[in-house]
């Protein structure tokens, strides 16, 4: 498994970067997060290895600062049935 | 006159255990008549195991439940000889579409490929099948059933399980060296013992609602994604007998269970959903909410935990009953094998850690498809979204949509049983997988691969042709001259088409001569297995793959069977 390439890959940094800002303009807060949401999928399935997708989210994650900690969205409980 | 099931009062009749002094002793007791405890049932009894089945009841299920029977399970089923019922009677289907907002997004087919005696799954209401097993059971001499006979008392001893059973008539006690406890997800068994199901519960209410209507739809599972009939949720569509609709209405954590499930509330949204020029009605609904839960372990001493008591998911996938029933097949050889003194006890405990393991992975597809249905957070919902989004135009995104990913049989993986592979092999037929069907011609006739084995472990040789070298050796080893090894082995010849057609007329003719000469009519069975000549599958009981070689070694295999009943 390659591992998660941090060093510069881009072939035009600047170009990609412009292209990134102006996919978002004129896009209300919700259908920016759609527009990432699909485009984080579809880069997804072009890296397709899963070890190194699981890389890249430990990296994103580590720049998060706020977060805090044992932070968890689930809202179900656990239960014994008797 | 075909008979009601729903209605079906099984016979009662006082145990003379009532009036008797002293316990009686059985081999095996089965706690609960569902389909895992009559599926668990009806195997033993055919292997030769007195069973006695109890059940608090007299009824079959009550609601159709349960109603999607995968493959697995009729090859299961048609193992233990009632699999015809179930297809004749059934909705075969293989075939689905998945719908987001107002379009088809994609079509799936689970069974892409020919060549498997059964369908993908059947379609058939609960209490057919509980019909059709009891049937089936009332054909086995070795098996007893005792409805509205309750245990109220389970005591395990040193050398055997003591039951208290109450009826109508009294109670009575009754020892066995073996108790399955089949008795659903609130197990009164498990219950008494002390013993939990743990796990997460599901923050969401569910309608299902079955609606007899004439329609002229294909035979397929259709799933909407936030339809417009049904704004914000989610909505399942099933075809089953007797022109009954399966509808299943996702409403949220916050839908009054009761109310919901009033036909004032229910019919207006099944309107919806079917138009305003459908006639249909509604036969039978159920609010539910569900849990993905496991018991820690599945044996506990001479107790074992099969189905629902031992493990439940989410509806989606059908992994409920179906994995029920592979409990019930797995556990089924090894308490006979145990009871004939032909295995230790140990061999029960990979009863345990095998199914312990299946219903791991069940529970992990369950969960995964309970959260992509009812996304946890604002962030899970977008991303779900935006999968549905990309699905119906980039074929990657249709794998990740989650609908249920549906019930197949599960490969035992890292099984204690499995002898591990010391050749290279490619394909799905690893040790622990769940022997793949394919045509074969038998005695003369097409017949399929699945037919020819189970019931005992299954050495199936590879051969070039009927006499060459490696042959000759696997016959000496398990023809009818055979020294040394188990007799107890089925043993399987496979040749392929018109390579030797003499070597199958003389076992066409010859019945009953080992080893048993199968034609690999397609040459499906060897493209399934990754089989060149001499190579030799060892298959057991439950037909799941146990161990392979490129070449037949008849010392391999002795040691195989050993391990795999727990004997080294």
């Amino acid at each position: 498994m390659a591992a998660l390439n941090v060093e510069s890959n881009l072939t035009a940094p600047d170009k990609f970067y412009e292209a990134l800002i102006d996919a978002h303009r004129g896009l209300t807060v919700q259908q920016s997060q759609a527009l990432n949401a699909r485009l984080i999928l579809l880069l997804a399935n072009q890296i397709g290895d899963v070890g190194l997708l699981c890389e890249a989210l430990s990296h994103a994650r580590q720049g998060i600062d706020d977060a805090p900690a044992g932070a968890s969205e689930f809202s179900s409980e656990t239960k014994g049935h008797p | 006159m075909a008979i009601d099931y729903q209605k079906l009062s099984l016979p009662y009749s006082a145990p003379a255990e009532c009036r008797a002094a002293g316990v009686a002793r059985r081999p095996v007791i089965v706690v609960g008549g569902g389909p895992v405890g009559l599926t668990l049932a009806i195997d033993l009894a055919r292997y030769g195991t007195p069973v006695l089945l109890l059940d608090d009841d007299d009824k079959l299920s009550s609601g159709s439940r349960a109603i999607c029977f995968a493959k697995r399970t009729l090859e299961i089923w048609d193992r233990l000889g009632c699999c015809s019922a179930f297809t004749g009677k059934g909705v075969s289907w293989k075939t689905g579409k998945v719908f987001f907002r107002d379009r088809q997004v994609y079509a799936f087919d689970l069974l892409p490929e020919d060549g498997h005696c059964h369908p993908a799954f059947v379609n058939l209401q609960q209490y057919y099948a509980e019909g059709f097993l009891y049937d089936h059971a009332l054909a086995q001499p070795n098996l007893e059933m005792r409805w509205k006979n309750r245990v109220v008392g389970v005591e395990q001893a040193p050398d055997c399980v003591l039951v208290t059973v109450e009826t109508p008539d009294g109670r009575y006690r009754v020892a066995c060296d073996y108790l399955a406890a089949c008795d659903g997800s609130r197990s009164p068994v498990r219950e008494m013992l002390g013993l939990t199901s743990e796990g997460q519960v599901f923050r969401d209410r569910f309608l299902i609602a079955d609606v007899k209507m004439h329609a002229d739809l294909p035979i397929e599972r259709r799933f909407w994604f936030d339809p417009p009939f049904h704004r914000g949720g989610s909505a399942l569509m099933h075809r089953q007998p007797d022109d009954i609709w399966r509808i299943d209405f996702q409403l949220g954590w916050d839908a009054d269970p009761v109310a919901e499930r009033q036909p004032e509330r229910v019919i207006p949204r099944l309107r919806a959903m079917l138009g305003d020029d459908t006639p249909f009605e509604l036969v039978w609904c159920s609010v539910y909410t569900f849990a993905c839960t496991r018991m820690q372990r599945f044996r506990h001493g001479r107790v074992l935990f099969a189905g629902d008591s031992a493990h439940g998911v989410s509806p989606f996938g059908a992994r409920g009953a179906n994995s029920g029933v592979q409990d019930a097949e797995n556990l089924a050889w090894k308490l006979h094998y145990v009871l004939r003194r032909d295995a230790p006890a140990a061999l029960l405990d990979s009863y345990a850690s095998e199914r312990e393991c299946a219903a791991d992975e069940n529970i992990a597809h369950s969960t995964r498809s309970a959260d992509f249905l009812t996304p946890k957070s604002e962030i899970s919902r977008i991303f779900r979204d935006a999968v549905l989004s990309l699905a119906e135009d980039h074929p990657f995104a249709r794998g990740l949509v989650n609908s249920g990913r549906l019930s197949t049989a599960t490969t035992l993986a890292d099984s204690p049983l499995s002898t591990p592979d010391a050749d290279p092999f490619a394909g799905a037929m690893v040790p622990g997988a769940p022997a793949a069907d394919a045509p074969v011609i038998a005695q003369g006739r097409r017949d399929w691969f699945l037919h020819q084995i189970g019931g005992r472990f299954a050495a199936v040789h590879f051969a070039e042709n009927a006499e060459d070298a490696s042959t000759r050796t696997f016959r000496n080893a398990l023809g009818d001259e055979a020294r040394g090894i188990d007799v107890n082995v089925d043993a399987l010849l496979v040749t392929s088409p018109g390579a030797d057609d003499a070597a199958h007329a003389h076992s066409a003719v010859q019945e009953g001569t080992r080893p048993r000469v199968l034609v690999d009519a397609e040459r499906l069975l060897a493209a399934r297995y990754d089989a060149k000549p001499g190579t030799t599958y060892l298959l057991r009981p439950d037909q799941h793959v146990c161990a392979r070689w490129r070449a037949f070694d008849a010392q391999a295999l002795q040691a195989a069977i050993a391990r795999a009943t727990a004997r080294r």
